[in-house]
């Protein structure tokens, strides 16, 4: 069975570190979930193990947030559904950083 | 002919400077992991081109860089740093029990002998091991495990193990610092440790003399004499000659104690450079006046340098990692500022020049003698 191809939009430096240009496309098997496609991501991109969430709690590191179909989708369960917008590649799930500075 | 490669680690990305013998001329290359903190860059002694570096954001958490052609072209590593076993708790600012949580490395030290492996000092404080060039990473757990752990208490920059000293006559034998629990040493490559700091006073905490609890800020130690090791404590400068056993207070004639930085010169093992800064509320230096001290004397008598450093409105920091020593003759001396400049004297400190200026704030310089 052929998996669920996943558009992807990664920060600036997480892009330079997985040294991709634009979004990145992904297929992933099975229900298409922030834990899968992050699975998938780090699979494809190990450089980025840990930058995203927390290698061991697992947790999204606190200044990170996924957007997807202009809804803020950070506090949604990581085994909970993708939007199907998103599942199916229409829309690309955001991988943003908070921003901050002066 | 030699040359020289200074290694800086800045807030914003790493920068390698190379130059001749002569070091007159600098090629700056950079911003490597330009946006990154780089806490700290190493090269490794017995393979000078094997470079590892810390690599770290609030945003992204930490990433280890790897480097097998002297900075050129860099290899992310593994960056999973996982305590052993249960971690348990050390003391929090308020003196509450806190869970360990690893922050990020906040210094890299190769070994002498192999260049694939390599020490990692943590925030909060641990140390790490990597025996496969940085791709997997085991804590040497007997340094936490010691029985005074739990009472650690972090610094102002947080409980980071920042200092790490590798014995080169003994493989058995590194020393460690964190702030603020102090220095510690093992004998049996890091299966048990020994807290070392009797003869440290620190009236900041509620036991002057205590076992632990003290802010060693750095140690530096002279590879011919290991015995021998000299400390910037958060205040007073401190030597001990019988490998941290006992210390004895050498701040002498300095105008001010506090400080970050200290070094050895690479041939005289009695000659000594620290920057004084005014007070732990006030980083920066006294009166304005960015000088550095020296002393011939195995500390106790100290000399100001200043030609060519700035003498009026110069507020900037040189922090703990950020001093360094070439192996040539005459010796040189580097050391970062919080205000982005490095400076380098070509003649043991005698006089100095900045060889590059405007970098982000500097937290740490390295230096390779190359041949």
């Amino acid at each position: 069975m052929t998996g669920s191809v996943i558009r992807i939009v990664l920060p600036p430096h997480l892009r330079t570190l997985a040294q991709v240009r634009d979004e990145v496309k992904l297929e992933v098997e099975g229900r298409v979930t922030q834990r899968s496609v992050l699975d998938a991501l780090e699979a494809r991109y190990p450089m980025l193990r840990g930058t995203i969430r927390d290698q061991v709690t697992q947790q999204r590191r606190p200044f990170l947030r996924f957007f997807a179909c202009e809804e803020d989708l950070s506090h949604e369960p990581p085994d909970a559904p993708l939007p199907p917008s998103v599942a199916s590649g229409a829309e690309p799930l955001i991988v943003l950083g908070a921003i901050a500075g002066g | 002919m030699s040359k020289v490669r200074v290694l800086v680690g800045t807030r914003k990305g790493a920068f390698v400077l190379m130059s001749d013998g002569k070091r007159k001329q600098w090629d700056v290359s950079g911003p490597h992991f330009g946006g990154w903190e780089i806490y700290h860059l190493k090269g490794s002694p017995v393979d000078p081109d094997r470079l590892y570096a810390s690599q770290s954001t609030g945003w992204h958490g930490q990433v280890i860089q790897r480097s097998n052609d002297g900075g050129k072209t860099w290899e992310p590593v593994d960056n999973k740093f996982t305590y052993d076993g249960v971690p348990g708790t050390h003391q929090w600012y308020d003196g509450t029990a806190h869970p360990w949580e690893f922050k990020r490395v906040w210094h890299l030290e190769p070994s002498l002998t192999d260049p694939d492996t390599v020490y990692a000092g943590v925030e909060d404080a641990a140390l790490f091991r990597s025996a496969d060039g940085g791709q997997s990473w085991q804590e040497l757990s007997g340094l936490r495990g010691h029985g005074t752990g739990p009472k650690w208490q972090p610094g102002a920059g947080g409980l980071c193990l920042h200092t790490i000293i590798l014995d080169p006559s003994d493989p058995q034998r590194i020393f460690i610092a964190i702030s603020a629990a102090g220095a510690f040493r093992t004998d049996d490559g890091g299966k048990s440790w020994k807290a070392i700091n009797q003869g440290l006073h620190s009236q900041y905490i509620p036991d002057p003399n205590a076992e632990v609890g003290h802010c060693v800020h750095h140690i530096a130690m002279h590879p011919s004499r290991p015995g021998v090791l000299f400390m910037q404590k958060h205040w007073d400068v401190m030597r001990s000659d019988n490998a941290g056993d006992s210390w004895q207070e050498v701040s002498g004639n300095l105008p001010t104690d506090f400080g970050f930085a200290i070094d050895v010169h690479a041939h005289e093992p009695e000659t000594l450079y620290v920057v004084p800064i005014k007070s732990d509320s006030e980083h920066y230096p006294l009166e304005g006046k960015l000088r550095v001290y020296r002393s011939r004397t195995g500390g106790n008598e100290w000399e100001a340098l200043t030609k060519g450093l700035p003498q009026s409105d110069c507020y900037v920091n040189v922090l703990r990692d950020a001093m360094a020593v070439d192996k040539l003759d005459k010796c040189g001396v580097y050391f970062g500022t919080t205000g982005g400049q490095v400076y380098a004297s070509a003649d043991a400190g005698d006089n100095w020049d900045p060889i590059v200026r405007d970098l982000p704030a500097v937290l740490s310089v390295e230096v390779q003698t190359l041949s």
